[in-house]
């Protein structure tokens, strides 16, 4: 069954946008609702529909299997490398060390009410991220292998 | 009394997708209407005032069990075949 021209293209259009929004929803996890699951989740919604629209010959074009399982272990050792770091620098397992340090979303959080900054929170952002990578990964390799199953079926 | 009214509405529309997933016979109708069953079931979150929750079963529910199912219908034939 072959998809038509309208999804095809839908599909194009539509891909930019969720992207933009899953990585907002990942940056922004430490502020607003959502966080790094959430977010890769809604990535991986853009990921499945331009699965959806295509035939794997296609698709594969477009979202390579050894990138998607690359991005699942960069996420992985990203995570569990924030949780070393805090051990090399003589604190417990997950401390969080960047906050109100001055470096990477190191700033201190101003009080009363505020739009938020985004450059606080120290390791929380940082895992986010490293979650958010994980799973746009981990779900994306999920459905090619569910597409990759119905190649020789496609007429 | 409008919270009320509102979630009157939404169950009533959760309840009648649900039928809606057992009457269909095309089953792309079914899996679509499965789909809208999520997308209420997130809003039913969001009044709740649970945005986090109501973020991933949009992305969850919503999107990828849907495109799951969409996949497995494209393997298959896309009507029901038979009468019970």
């Amino acid at each position: 069954m072959r998809m038509s021209k309208i999804v095809r293209t839908g599909a194009n259009l539509l891909y930019p946008f969720i992207l933009i929004f899953g990585l907002y929803v990942i940056m922004h996890g430490h502020l607003t609702p959502g966080g790094g699951f959430q977010g890769g989740a809604v990535v991986a919604t853009a990921a499945a529909l331009v699965i959806v629209a295509y035939s794997y010959d296609e698709v594969t074009g477009m979202l390579k299997k050894t990138a998607m399982k690359a991005r699942e272990s960069i996420g992985l050792l990203l995570f569990i490398g924030a949780g070393i770091a805090a051990l090399a620098v003589g604190a417990p397992f997950f401390y969080n060390f960047l906050a109100n340090s001055g470096l990477l979303f190191g700033m201190s959080v101003p009080a009363g009410p505020n739009p938020g900054d985004l450059n606080t929170a120290g390791v929380i952002p940082i895992m986010n991220i490293a979650v958010g990578i994980e799973v746009w990964g981990g779900l994306a390799v999920i459905l090619l292998y569910m597409l990759s199953g119905i190649r020789k079926e496609e007429s | 009394m409008i919270d009320l009214v509102i979630h009157a509405l939404v169950i009533a529309g959760l309840v009648a997708s649900a039928l809606m997933v057992f009457h269909f016979r095309d089953l792309l109708a079914a899996a679509l209407a499965a789909g809208f069953f999520s997308f209420l079931i997130s809003l039913e979150f969001y009044i709740l005032q649970a945005p986090d929750v109501a973020i991933s079963q949009a992305a969850i529910g919503a999107g990828l069990t849907t495109a799951i199912f969409i996949i497995a219908i494209r393997a298959t034939t896309r009507y029901e075949g038979g009468q019970p």
